[in-house]
């Protein structure tokens, strides 16, 4: 082994990546388009829920309670867009 | 995530473990290696370790830092640097704790050698389920192929009624020979003395047999006159088989032997088929035989053992008397390894190979033996054979030939070398000598004569001298190279490994032969492969654990587990073998579990406390996968083994076990075995048990330690010592276990152990102590001091003991006593005090340094009790004593006490007294180990304060006296003493005196030791710092041009010194040294940037800092960057490290113009090195860059434009710290322009570059936002190539995990599909 792989063997960046992808939200490079956007909703789900101010806003905007719009974006979380494509379709559009 | 990646993880994980591993393995707190009856073991070792740490270490220099970052860059940039040094270092420390050899067993002592007594047990029937039918199979003999655990209790019943008879054998034998002795005296001695005698020998017995239970005398001791018919007779009485030599003489016994060997074999043919043919591996379980035959058939005429048969060797009855000084054969050496000739002749072995010669792996028995023909070749179809350790063909050739060598001489042989009779005299031999023979060298000896030992087949020739051992030469030279793809093997591997040497048409072998070399091709390349071959041999045996079947595995694994040559690496490779396979097979093992045992329990006790974790996991996992019914039947039989080995290593895996399988489902089997009638082996291992599970589980305990205390309370009143004793132990290890709680659980045991420490003595009375000791903390103050009352009787007794572990044991027991809230101090002063001192502080305490330690820390604690001044007041005196070793005790002692307490209730009287004596011993020294004189000094001066005033002007005459010694260790030591008392100094405001060794230790500088030359730098800094520059003597200005020309110095101690010593001048008083000066000092420091060692180079690269600021950035600046130009690559990179902290400590503006003018310097190292101090730079002046980003702007514009990789990268790196330096700033503009720069180098390989290009991109994410990252990234995130899409989720996460909430707003708007809803509609809503 190199010296340089050596070294970089036990740099914290080599390691980094093995960590991430434990994470859920990240991705890989055969990450479908479903699975990315389902995580930006969910994402963008838990923050709604979870900044009042926000939840005040979409609750004024939707004449709902808050608690209400809290608990349907909450639920719209387990599926938030929709049922999944089935797996033979192969996925690799660009934005 | 994919399989391969999850491997590559682990070996990471491995690799950066096995590093930690060695590092930490000096100071591995090896806490549950206490053997059987040492107490303190573990105490001892963390004794170990605070000596390390006492030993006189480096100082690290605190005042300086260089960035991390800085030093990082070292490592990667030479690549030869902290790593080598490190490994270098892992390398020493292996070779100070283990020896050069890497093998495990060339550090294994004799204890733990045992382990290649144990046999490698055939595989057993499952479980004890089927127990019944196995025994009626075993009436009509033996269709089931297996052992069961029947079996297996009874194999051990017989081997400990063996070692039971063998013990009266011995004391019968013991008797008789007494009784000859006593005859012999008769005729001798007068009729009185014998009288007396009589009673002396009777006396002497009873500890004789004790002592021997284990070490029973070889067979050939044995003087009955038992002729055949006698032997008939007592045909169950099992006697000690004689080979006996003379036998040999006759033509007639020899065919006679014949005839009752073919005996022997018809019979075992008989019983064979229900036991003998089943063996595996070539173990023939002669126990087995035994006793369904003896048993079932005692009527059978052939019990008739042909050594037994012959007549007695009475023709040296002299023999007998020599027993004293025999060697005392252990059980092991039954077996006739010594006279290979004979055996060879007799026993008929079909395996043939010189192996057959011993078998000192069969559990002890040799009749049995010699009349079971080894059969190995009947084991699963042409294996090598297991249980054969080369290790004993070794020791069996090597005693061969030795005995071979030092056999006896012949008078033909004498005639023949010796002239004749005229110059030398046949002189006739003492009446009282009496010939020392070994039984096999009588063996031969007598048989030289008739039977030349070449019959032994293979042994060379009676003429002895060198023979060529056969199968080393087969084995080792005549052997082909090993095939392609395969590892090469070493040496010992051909015993293993042979059969894959051979060149065989694999599609010609059965199913099972090419499994079998399939396992054997994948082991070899896990034992010796490289890392990728190994890796994947390993995936496929765990793939194909199943279909390969447990039993062709785990034969060939577990022998190469027991071979003595193994290696550290190897063991955890195969043991990590074993864990794989341990998952796929699941119930499948269960055969196999006490074989994997037998093999694995070994770990537990090993000296490497990662090889006990590996063994514990592995153990557990084996739990898991069989159950706890089949580990029971499993370990049950060894349980109540003779050997102790066997039982410490069997507790302790039951140990594990509990604690795998959860310790209530072990209860009942616990209960049950630490009840148990049959014998107290079985209770001792029980009731280790439980003290294995208190070290292993810890406080976990806590839930079961009722019921675990309800176990094994029993034994405290047990009718065996061995057995008490354990149970004391056992409940100390749960009282320390479960501390501080857990006091109710005891409450049934109080009883028995107060009782317990009234009525033993010795050993037993040590173990009940210790438990004392452990429970008294946890009680309630009252009854801890009741108890401590009570228990104080018997250890002011014991303190007068001579028995060092008693010792120990009550020190410690005072310790943990004196330590409870209950024990007031009154009574610790008055009934503890007086016989502690009068019978622990004496000089022969000191010799013994556990004891030492011990005492130390006990005085301590009575100190916190009572307060210092009683203590101190006690033993002041004996720092005056005559004994070196007791005077540094008393100064340790001492120290640890002021350290504490402080002297603030010292009066005047008692502080004289403390200081002379410390003065005194710090003068008598003749060796200070540990510096423990040099720190008590220090502690008592600095503690005492301002009251040391009156004192300092001798203390500074004997520094100076002392300083002028011949003996270097001594100058050093003064010298160090001095930067010890000059902040004291400084403190009674003699700054004179201070001034005056200022003075002194400046004339030394010219000293020729470097340790020496270290220390007195030292002192003479903690001077400088004491009383600053100005007030300094001699002035700095003489002294600073004296250390120029010491910089030169090679040694690390000097340079660090010095550097830090230069550093401080120039940082404080850099005025009163003339510019010219520190111009020079500057190319010394140059030189030191490359040093070794790291802290030498901080300090330089600081020093630079301080001498640049106080001499003007101009001058120093021109020096480095011309450094810049040299060739040498550390240099270089320490310059740019030297330049940035010149432009951070003399602001960037007079650096930067100069720095980048010289990239215009068309050499690629010098733009590189320019570009890494701005790299540097921007790192160190942070929010300042702001300020000079745009100027900088086009220079790494066109470094980042460069064709050259290393440019860019280096730049990519000034970027990255350039963009966090201005984050907030409103730089964006000059960010956003650089990135663009950066963003190209996106798909750069080397992985350098990559790191450099992501950190820049990290910066920019916080600089620029994650909006603006993800607006690059969302490009090729779903880009077609994949190596674009690779390369841009990598990133993408790194945003992610970085910026998850941001990106909320940032993330694109999408439109809706035909199935799915891609919008995101709530942040459409307007209000």
């Amino acid at each position: 082994m190199s010296e340089l792989a050596g070294a970089d063997r036990f740099n914290i960046n080599s390691q980094l990546e093995a960590l991430q992808t434990r994470y859920v939200g990240t991705g890989h490079a055969d990450v479908s388009k479903y699975e990315w956007i389902v995580n930006q909703h969910r994402d963008s789900l838990a923050q709604y829920v979870g900044k009042h101010s926000m939840l005040q806003y979409f609750a004024v905007a939707e004449n709902e309670s808050i608690s209400r719009v809290g608990y349907q974006m909450k639920q719209k979380m387990l599926l938030p867009c929709g049922l999944p494509p089935p797996p033979k379709e192969e996925e690799g559009e660009d934005e | 995530m994919t399989k391969e990646d999850d491997d590559d993880d682990e070996e990471i994980i491995i690799e950066r473990l096995q590093r930690e591993r060695r590092q930490k393995r000096m100071n591995v707190d090896e806490k549950e290696e206490d053997k059987e009856d040492s107490f303190l073991s573990s105490d001892e070792e963390k004794n170990d370790d605070t000596n390390k740490k006492n030993n006189r270490q480096k100082r690290r220099l605190k005042s300086f830092t260089m960035p991390a970052n800085a030093t990082k860059d070292f490592i990667f940039q030479s690549g030869k640097g902290e790593d080598d040094q490190e490994e270098e270092e892992e390398e020493l420390l292996y070779r100070e704790k283990f020896g050069t050899s890497k093998k495990i067993s060339d550090r294994e002592n004799e204890y733990k050698k045992r382990r290649f007594q144990r046999q490698l047990s055939p595989e057993r029937r499952e479980g004890v389920l089927k127990k019944d039918s196995s025994s009626d199979n075993e009436q009509k003999g033996g269709e089931e192929s297996k052992r069961g655990y029947k079996e297996a209790m009874r194999e051990q019943m017989f081997a400990r009624e063996k070692e039971e008879t063998m013990r009266n054998i011995e004391r019968k034998r013991e008797r008789e020979r007494e009784e000859q002795k006593r005859r012999e005296m008769f005729s001798s001695i007068k009729a009185d003395d014998v009288e007396e005698k009589k009673k002396e020998t009777t006396e002497e017995e009873a500890p004789n047999l004790e002592e021997k239970k284990r070490k029973r005398k070889s067979r050939w001791d044995k003087t009955t006159n038992g002729n055949e018919k006698n032997e008939e007779k007592e045909e169950n009485v099992v006697v000690a088989r004689t080979m006996d030599d003379s036998a040999a003489n006759t033509e007639k016994v020899k065919e006679h032997r014949r005839r009752l060997q073919n005996d022997a074999w018809d019979d075992d043919d008989d019983d064979a088929s229900q036991s003998v043919g089943n063996k595996k591996g070539g173990v023939t379980n002669e126990w087995d035989d035994d006793d369904s035959t003896t048993k079932a058939t005692k009527k059978k005429p052939k019990r008739n053992r042909w050594d037994d048969a012959t007549p007695r060797n009475q023709t040296q009855p002299s023999s007998t008397q020599t027993t004293g000084t025999r060697r005392k054969a252990s059980r092991w050496d039954e077996t006739p390894r010594n006279e290979p000739s004979v055996m060879m002749m007799q026993t008929p072995m079909i395996n043939g190979g010189g192996l057959g010669s011993e078998t000192p792996l069969m559990t002890g028995s040799t009749s049995a033996f010699m009349q079971t023909p080894a059969r190995s070749s009947e084991f699963g179809g042409g294996q090598q054979q297991i249980p054969m350790t080369p290790d004993q063909l070794r020791s069996a050739r090597h005693d061969r030939e030795m005995e071979e060598r030092n056999r006896f001489m012949t008078d033909d042989e004498l005639d023949a070398v010796l002239p004749g009779l005229p110059q030398y005299k046949i002189l006739e031999q003492p009446k009282n000598y009496v010939p020392l023979r070994t039984p096999a060298r009588k063996a031969q000896f007598s048989l030289g004569g008739q039977t030349p030992l070449s019959s032994a087949g293979g042994a060379g020739n009676g003429g002895g001298g060198f023979s060529i051992p056969e199968e080393n030469r087969t084995q080792m030279f005549d052997v082909p190279d090993v095939p392609e793809d395969l590892p090469t093997m070493k040496a010992e591997d051909y015993q293993y490994f042979a059969p894959l040497l051979k060149e065989i048409d694999e599609d010609a072998l059965s199913i099972e032969e090419q499994k079998e070399r399939k396992i054997m091709k994948l082991l070899l390349k896990v034992k010796n492969g490289l890392p990728p071959q190994r890796k994947s041999s390993l995936r496929q045996l765990t793939d194909k654990a199943r279909e390969l079947g447990a039993g062709p595995l785990f034969n060939q694994i577990l022998p190469l587990l027991m071979s003595p040559t193994l290696e550290d690496q190897e063991r955890h490779l195969l043991v990590k073998v074993i864990d794989r396979i341990l998952y796929k097979l699941d119930d499948l093992v269960r055969p196999y579990v006490h074989k994997i045992l037998v093999v694995i329990e070994p770990l537990l006790i090993d000296e490497d406390y990662y090889a006990r974790v590996e063994g514990r996991e592995i153990i557990a996992n084996l739990s898991k996968a069989a159950g706890l019914a089949t580990m029971i039947a499993a370990m049950r039989p060894d349980i109540d083994n003779v050997d102790e080995y066997v039982r410490n290593t069997t507790a302790r895996a039951f140990a594990v076990v509990a604690h795998a399988l959860t310790i209530p489902a072990l209860l009942p089997f616990l209960k049950a075995v630490c009840q148990s009638k049959k014998s107290w082996q079985a209770r001792h291992t029980g009731v280790k048990i439980v003290q294995q599970i208190a070290i292993l589980s810890g406080v976990a305990v806590l839930p079961h330690l009722t019921k675990l205390v309800q176990i094994i309370e029993s034994g405290l009143e047990d009718e065996n010592q061995k057995v008490r004793m354990i149970s004391a132990l056992a409940i100390a290890a749960l009282a320390e276990a479960s501390t501080p709680y857990g006091i109710e659980s005891f409450d049934s045991v109080l009883k028995p152990l107060w009782k317990g420490i009234r009525s033993h003595r010795g050993k037993t009375l040590a173990a009940f102590l210790k438990a004392i000791g452990y429970i008294i903390p946890l009680m309630d103050p009252v009854y801890a001091s009741y108890y401590t009352k009570e228990v104080m009787v018997i250890l002011i007794r014991e303190f007068a003991t001579a028995d060092e572990e008693m010792k120990k044991i009550t020190l410690k027991v005072v310790k943990q006593c004196v330590q409870t809230d209950g024990v007031d101090s009154e009574y610790v002063r008055t009934e503890i005090i007086p016989p502690f001192f009068k019978n622990f502080w004496v000089r022969r305490t000191a010799l013994d340094r556990r004891n030492y330690l011990a005492l130390v820390e006990t005085t301590l604690e009575l100190a916190l009790k009572v307060g210092a001044s009683d203590i101190i007041s006690k033993i002041v005196e004996d720092l005056k004593d005559e004994s070196e070793p007791f005077r540094r005790m008393v100064m340790e002692c001492v120290t640890k006490v002021v350290e504490h307490l402080g002297v603030s209730d010292v009066d005047q009287r008692l502080e004289e007294l403390l200081v002379d004596g410390v003065l005194y011993s710090f003068q008598e020294q003749t060796q200070d180990e540990n510096d423990i004189m040099l720190n008590g000094f220090g502690t008592v001066v600095n503690a005492l304060g301002q009251r040391a005033k009156p004192y300092l002007p001798q203390i500074c005459g004997t520094i100076k006296w002392r300083l002028n010694n011949k003996n270097q260790d001594i100058r050093q030591q003064a010298a160090d003493l001095i930067s010890k008392v000059a902040p004291v100094m400084k403190v009674c405001e003699e700054e004179q005196l201070i001034c005056h060794l200022g003075v002194v230790l400046y004339e030394y500088l010219g000293e020729e030791y470097p340790e020496v030359l270290g220390s007195i730098l030292g002192a003479l800094k903690s001077i400088v710092a004491v009383v600053g520059m100005s007030k300094m003597t001699p002035p700095v200005k003489d002294l600073l041009p004296r250390l120029t020309p010491i910089l030169k110095n090679r040694h690390e101690k000097v340079q660090e010194n010095c550097v830090d010593l230069v550093g401080r001048i120039a940082d404080r008083g850099a005025e009163f040294v003339p510019a010219k000066e520190w111009m020079r000092i500057c190319f010394e420091l140059l030189e030191l940037l490359k040093a070794r060692k790291k802290a030498i180079r901080r300090a330089s690269v600081n020093a630079f800092g301080y001498i640049a600021k106080a001499i003007g950035p101009q001058d120093v600046l021109a020096t480095l960057l011309n450094n810049l130009k040299v060739q040498e690559r550390q240099n270089r990179v320490c310059t740019t490290v030297a330049i940035a902290i010149v432009a951070e400590t003399c602001a960037p503006f007079t650096v930067l113009p100069a720095l980048m003018n010289e990239y215009r310097v068309p050499e690629i190292n010098v733009q590189n090195g320019v570009l890494k101090s701005l790299a540097f730079l921007f790192e160190y002046i942070g929010e300042m860059g702001k300020d000079y980003i745009y100027a900088i702007a086009p220079l790494i514009e066109d470094a980042l434009m460069d064709r050259d990789i290393v440019h860019r990268q280096t730049a990519c790196v000034a970027v990255r710290h350039l963009l966090l330096g201005c984050a907030r700033l409103n730089c964006e503009d000059a960010a956003t322009h650089l990135m663009n720069f950066v963003w190209p180098n996106v798909f750069e390989q080397s992985p350098h570059v990559v790191n450099a290009v992501n950190e820049a991109i990290e910066a920019s994410r916080v600089t620029l936002g994650p909006a603006y990252t993800l607006s690059h990234l969302v490009q090729g995130l779903f880009h077609p190539a994949r190596m674009v899409r690779e390369r841009y989720w990598r990133l993408y996460n790194n945003l992610y995990v970085g910026s998850q909430q941001s990106l909320v707003a940032a993330y694109p708007r999408l439109k809706d599909d035909q199935e799915n809803v891609y919008k995101r509609h709530e942040l459409e809503m307007v209000l």
